[in-house]
């Protein structure tokens, strides 16, 4: 085999590492004088942009009903099988709801799948990512903690009207 | 026998049919909403136009003969752009319900709308409003917005159920369908309707917004309602049926049930009054025990007896299987006095599909042996040597005596042992010593004889506390492929119990014998190898439409 050899082997000053050490040293002292990114959570919080996408939720008109028809296409779409939708009837005009709607957070993935392919934008990425639970029963999200105001959700409706 | 060309390809047909049915026959599909082979010819749909040589214009398929030398293209540009234009047309009035609509994912409309549609629309004008939810008849809801108009419904309660309840009126695109005035449509075959329709404007109301269509398995089986046997799929979501649809058998059932079958013979297996494990009689009451506890006992209790005490009663509900290893566990302790109820209620008959035996295996119990031979006795001898005494053990598989005549409940209660295998609970386990868990004909393999002679199979669609549906073959959903202990749509509860053959193997071993079988398949090569009119067939050779017994006509009711 031939001896490969470098395209440039490094000089004298290129081996004692002191202009890269200098560079370095460089950008550390003028990041010194940046304003600081780092939030002194949980004291501070991140209030992430529209675009962010945290625990899928569903959303609650403000007469209280929810937009979902419980058709399953979000639990069909979804690549984890997190959701779970069962439907009923009603008297409404649309006819159908979800008796039950549960999304297992432990399965979910954030892919947000099922806010994409929704027919009614009744299911929405939320901005909470705060997710704490002790059991794997905890951990599955019933309507009573998915259905969200719809004030809550402007600014997402308003992402997804746009870039949707 | 004469061809024709369809799409290059030559293909030859029976003289009187028409376009449709010969390029179906070679495999290939055109289009058709109100086209259905058993029923007339409307030509209403205009979906199934295809261009054919030397015709002035396009032809509907659906009515056109197919004629020597004919050629037919059903993909050429002028047929799809008809096509298209007629899919636009239907397209115009028909409501985006598909996020609510039933139908959606075995709708024909959807399928050709995703093969043919533009995916948008040119209508810019308000779509017609019609009602939503008419109640039409005791198990339909109708959604006349959906409706297509193609006629199937009608044409079917006219020529199939022979009762003229439906019609269209108004005209254009304010048609609709009703019934006649003072009729309801209420006839024993109503749901057949929902089956047929191409969309989503006829729903059962018992399986209404219960699931998606892809969210449940199907599995073949065979309705038990009566002794037709009709041919039929079992839908199945996180272990529970949620509806039964018919399945195409020319010399059965055609692509019809009634609804009798339909709805009601699949409640009994997903029910609170399931029996959940064996029950053993203690102080006066039943009280749960282990299975393998029961058999010991039971067996220890049987030995107790003589054999001319002990009565044996089969069940024209249970599999030829069941039968035939109660038969066999009868031999083995010498007893002769062996029978099974009918259940036939007079009259409740017609010469559509509907049989007044109203279960599915009577023919089969009393060719696999369930009968009594010279000097035994058959059930009203049972009966009356109950009364008289004679009789002091009664073994019951499958089937509720007690229910059968008052009479027959306080001979029960006279008995010193009863043991009774049943699916849920009634008048006779209540009465029991005994009582084992026995399979619906959901949860286990076997096969039925129907009134005709021919035996046909059925399969697990339910999974049993011992059955696994991976590693015993059972049809799946993505639910069940990918579900684990800890998914809530995954833990549909399995009821603790085991066909009856399967109980009556491990009872005989108690017993010093030698059944030992494993598999319901092993039971019937048995059977095909014992007797003459199963000779020669087995699980393949039924398949899934069924097999002719070799019997004489005389036989058959």
């Amino acid at each position: 085999m031939p001896v490969q050899k470098r395209k440039k082997d490094l000089n004298i000053f290129g081996k004692l590492y002191i202009p890269e050490i200098v560079k370095g040293m460089a950008l550390t002292l003028k990041s010194m004088f940046r304003p600081n990114v780092t939030l002194l959570y949980p004291e501070v919080r991140f209030d992430p942009p529209a675009s962010y996408r945290g625990r899928p939720v569903l959303v609650q008109e403000p007469n209280g009903t929810g937009r979902c028809v419980a058709c399953g296409l979000c639990a069909r779409v979804c690549p984890a099988l997190a959701i779970e939708v069962q439907a009923a009837e009603t008297e409404l005009e649309k006819e159908r709801y979800p008796q039950k709607f549960e999304i297992n957070m432990l399965r979910c993935i954030f892919c947000g799948f099922c806010e994409e392919v929704c027919p009614e934008e009744a299911i929405v990425m939320s901005k909470d990512y705060e997710l704490v639970f002790a059991n794997r029963n905890d951990a599955i999200y019933g309507k009573d903690k998915l259905l969200v105001p719809i004030d809550n959700l402007r600014a997402r409706l308003e992402f997804l009207r746009k870039f949707k | 026998m004469p061809t024709l060309t369809v799409d290059g390809k030559q293909i030859e047909f029976k003289q009187g049919e028409t376009v449709i049915e010969a390029a179906r026959n070679a495999g290939i599909d055109i289009p058709h909403f109100c086209w259905h082979p058993s029923l007339s010819i409307s030509g209403n749909c205009r979906v199934c136009l295809v261009e054919i040589e030397k015709m002035p214009k396009l032809a509907i398929s659906c009515s056109t003969y197919a004629a020597e030398g004919m050629v037919v293209y059903t993909q050429s540009e002028k047929t799809l752009q008809a096509r298209n234009a007629v899919m636009e047309f239907i397209l115009v009035n028909h409501p985006l319900d598909c996020p609510i609509c039933d139908e959606a994912g075995e709708c024909k409309l959807q399928e050709y709308a995703y093969a043919h549609g533009k995916g948008e629309s040119r209508f810019e004008e308000i779509k017609n409003r019609k009602e939503k939810r008419v109640q039409l008849g005791p198990h339909i809801k109708f959604d006349a917005e959906r409706c297509i108009s193609c006629s199937l419904c009608i044409r079917f309660s006219d020529e199939i159920a022979r009762k003229n309840q439906l019609t269209f009126i108004k005209r254009g695109d304010k048609v609709t369908i009703t019934t006649f005035p003072g009729e309801s449509f209420d006839n024993s075959y109503t749901l057949n309707t929902v089956d047929i329709c191409p969309v989503g404007a006829l729903t059962n109301q018992d399986f209404r917004f219960k699931s998606r269509v892809w969210e449940m398995s199907k599995t073949n089986s065979v309705c038990v309602g009566c002794s037709r046997g009709c041919n039929t799929e079992v839908w199945v979501r996180n272990n529970q049926i949620l509806r039964l649809t018919p399945r195409h058998n020319k010399d059965v059932n055609n692509y019809w049930m009634c609804d009798n079958g339909r709805l009601n013979t699949f409640k009994t297996v997903n029910t609170s009054n399931r029996i959940d494990g064996a029950f053993i009689r203690k102080e006066g009451m039943l009280q749960k025990a282990s299975l393998e506890k029961a058999v010991l006992f039971a067996a220890k209790s049987l030995k107790e007896f003589k054999s001319g005490e002990i009565a044996f009663i089969g069940s024209a509900y249970a599999t030829c299987e069941d039968n035939y290893a109660l038969v066999k566990f009868a031999k083995m302790l010498s007893v002769t006095n062996l029978a099974f109820a009918n259940h036939i209620i007079p009259g409740d008959q017609d010469d559509i599909l509907i049989r007044e035996d109203k279960t599915p295996n009577s023919l089969g119990a009393e060719l696999v042996g369930i009968k009594s031979g010279p000097g035994s006795l058959n059930l009203e001898g049972i009966l009356k040597g109950i009364r008289e005494g004679k009789i002091k053990a009664l073994y019951v598989m499958e089937d509720d005596p007690a229910s059968l005549s008052d009479e027959f409940e306080e001979a029960l209660g006279k008995l010193d042992l009863l043991i009774v295998h049943d699916t849920n609970q009634n008048r006779s386990t209540t009465l029991a010593d005994i009582v084992f868990p026995a399979s619906t004909f959901a949860e286990k393999n076997g096969t039925f004889v129907n009134f005709q002679g021919r035996v046909q199979r059925i399969l697990p669609s339910v999974a049993t506390a011992e059955m696994d549906r991976a590693l015993d073959g059972m049809e799946m959903s993505r639910w069940d492929k990918f579900g684990t202990e800890f998914d809530r749509w995954n833990q549909g509860h399995k009821y603790d119990a085991k066909p009856s053959w399967k109980i009556l193997t491990m009872l005989s071993l108690q017993l010093g014998s030698k059944m030992k079988y494993e598999m319901a398949e092993e039971i019937f090569s048995e059977i095909a190898n014992s007797i003459d009119a199963f000779k020669g067939l087995d699980y393949d050779k039924i398949g899934e439409l069924g097999a002719q017994l070799k019997i004489k006509q005389t036989i058959l009711k």
